[in-house]
């Protein structure tokens, strides 16, 4: 468990295997890649574990009363397509509707100090979800994003139990609307995954950070963990930033500064 | 004694399955909705008959290379089929997929296979994208012709004595 997979290897030697492997398969069986290569047309490549996806959040900038991320992510994934159950109460909906990013106040009880911040799915390297998972619908992507395979989800709902940060809901009741880059129904688990439908469509924000910065707050960075390039990376060498319940060694994908 | 019961056996086998191969191309008349945009192409991701008994396995296969290892703009998709055999309901919107008549749920009925898919996914393509990829060259309406077994929307889907004939055919040969 103390693995730091995570971390960005070398430039030099990254760059020295890349050459090597292109060379190599180039000299091997150039005729048939160019060919299969060609006809693939438009289908992406799909998840590459040299990438790690994950987000750093600085909680100093995240406002009291600003939901921009929720509402987004809500609207992004179809959340708010939902109908409450007819007859069910407030407190009943509130506790059981899907949540996949919510905000959370803490007050240190010494100082009366106040921090906001978001939480959602910190997308662990060691994730104690797909550890408890009875079927392999619970599972953690090439890239790094654990998410559900709803197709496979028998609805236990042991990840939920699990789940040291409460990152998990269970649709409760029949949905009669859905968007199509976002399946739901009755019986499944579901989580933040980070956005992975424009993350595969090349998209390098998700709806919560795009929300967050629109609003001015600049809260949210997401982005590769791996690339030591990138802007995500970066801040993260500049700022101290700490991983929530890090005791837990799960080496978690989101991290937070000013916390 | 046996042998030659085996050879009748075996000659009958590839005779029924001819006739079915037959009746199969003839059988093999559009199902596609007329106001769908599928209407308009020459043809599926694959031919009309492999698509039909085989779109469940080519979907299950796919949907486990875009769930679990983010490949996209995979060749069978249920938002492709979504996309293309949907049906304009005049108003600027789509009849959802397994409405009474429509593309899924005409045959899924008929067989009497339940059709779960749509208890999780979309009904209707996606509305943002306004004007999804044409898979082949189009052929209008009016060329292709025939518009298949479910044209008729005001009534239930039926086939007729002949095409009956040509489905036991079919389903004799599995």
């Amino acid at each position: 468990m103390t693995g730091k997979t995570d971390q960005p290897k070398d430039v030099k030697r990254r760059k020295f295997i890349g050459i090597t492997v292109a060379a190599a398969s180039a000299a091997s069986v150039a005729p048939g890649i160019l060919l299969t290569l060609a006809d693939a047309g438009t289908e992406s490549e799909g998840a590459s574990s040299n990438v790690r996806w994950g987000m750093l959040v600085d909680s100093n900038k995240c406002a009291e009363d600003c939901t921009a991320c929720v509402d987004a992510c809500n609207q992004e994934n179809g959340i708010d397509l939902l109908q409450r159950p007819e007859g069910q109460g407030d407190e009943m909906w509130n506790a059981q509707r899907p949540q996949w990013i919510r905000k959370v106040k803490l007050r240190d009880r010494q100082t009366d100090e106040i921090t906001n911040l978001p939480m959602m799915c910190q997308h662990c390297e060691f994730p104690p979800c797909v550890d408890v998972c009875p079927t392999g619908a619970s599972f953690k992507r090439a890239d790094g994003i654990v998410m559900v395979d709803r197709h496979t989800c028998i609805g236990c709902r042991y990840c939920m139990m699990a789940c040291p940060y409460k990152a998990r809901s269970f649709v409760h009741q029949n949905v009669a609307e859905q968007t199509v880059r976002a399946p739901r129904g009755k019986g499944c688990v579901e989580s933040c995954n980070l956005c992975v439908h424009r993350v595969d469509s090349g998209a390098t924000t998700t709806a919560c950070q795009d929300a967050c910065n629109k609003d001015g707050h600049q809260a949210i960075l997401f982005g590769d963990l791996m690339d030591p390039e990138s802007d995500l990376s970066k801040a993260l060498k500049e700022k101290s930033s700490r991983q929530i319940r890090a005791d837990l060694e799960l080496n978690t994908g989101v991290r937070y500064t000013s916390l | 004694m046996h042998s030659s019961t085996g050879f009748f056996r075996t000659a009958g086998l590839i005779l029924i399955y001819g006739a079915a191969l037959l009746s199969s191309s003839v059988y093999s008349g559009s199902a596609v909705s007329p106001g769908s945009k599928a209407a308009g192409m020459e043809s599926c991701v694959a031919p009309t008959e492999d698509m039909r008994r085989n779109h469940m396995d080519y979907l299950k296969h796919d949907r486990i290379r875009v769930v679990h290892d983010g490949v996209r703009g995979v060749k069978n998709s249920l938002a492709g089929c979504i996309d293309c055999h949907a049906e304009k309901d005049g108003k600027g919107g789509y009849h959802p997929i397994n409405a009474e008549g429509q593309f899924c749920s005409g045959c899924h009925e008929y067989l009497a296979v339940s059709l779960t898919c749509f208890q999780c996914h979309s009904k209707k393509p996606d509305p943002k994208q306004k004007d999804a990829k044409s898979l082949s060259g189009s052929v209008s309406i009016e060329q292709s012709g025939h518009l298949g077994l479910l044209t008729g929307f005001d009534e239930a889907p039926a086939l007729s004595a002949e095409e009956m004939v040509q489905l036991r055919a079919i389903s004799r040969e599995e």
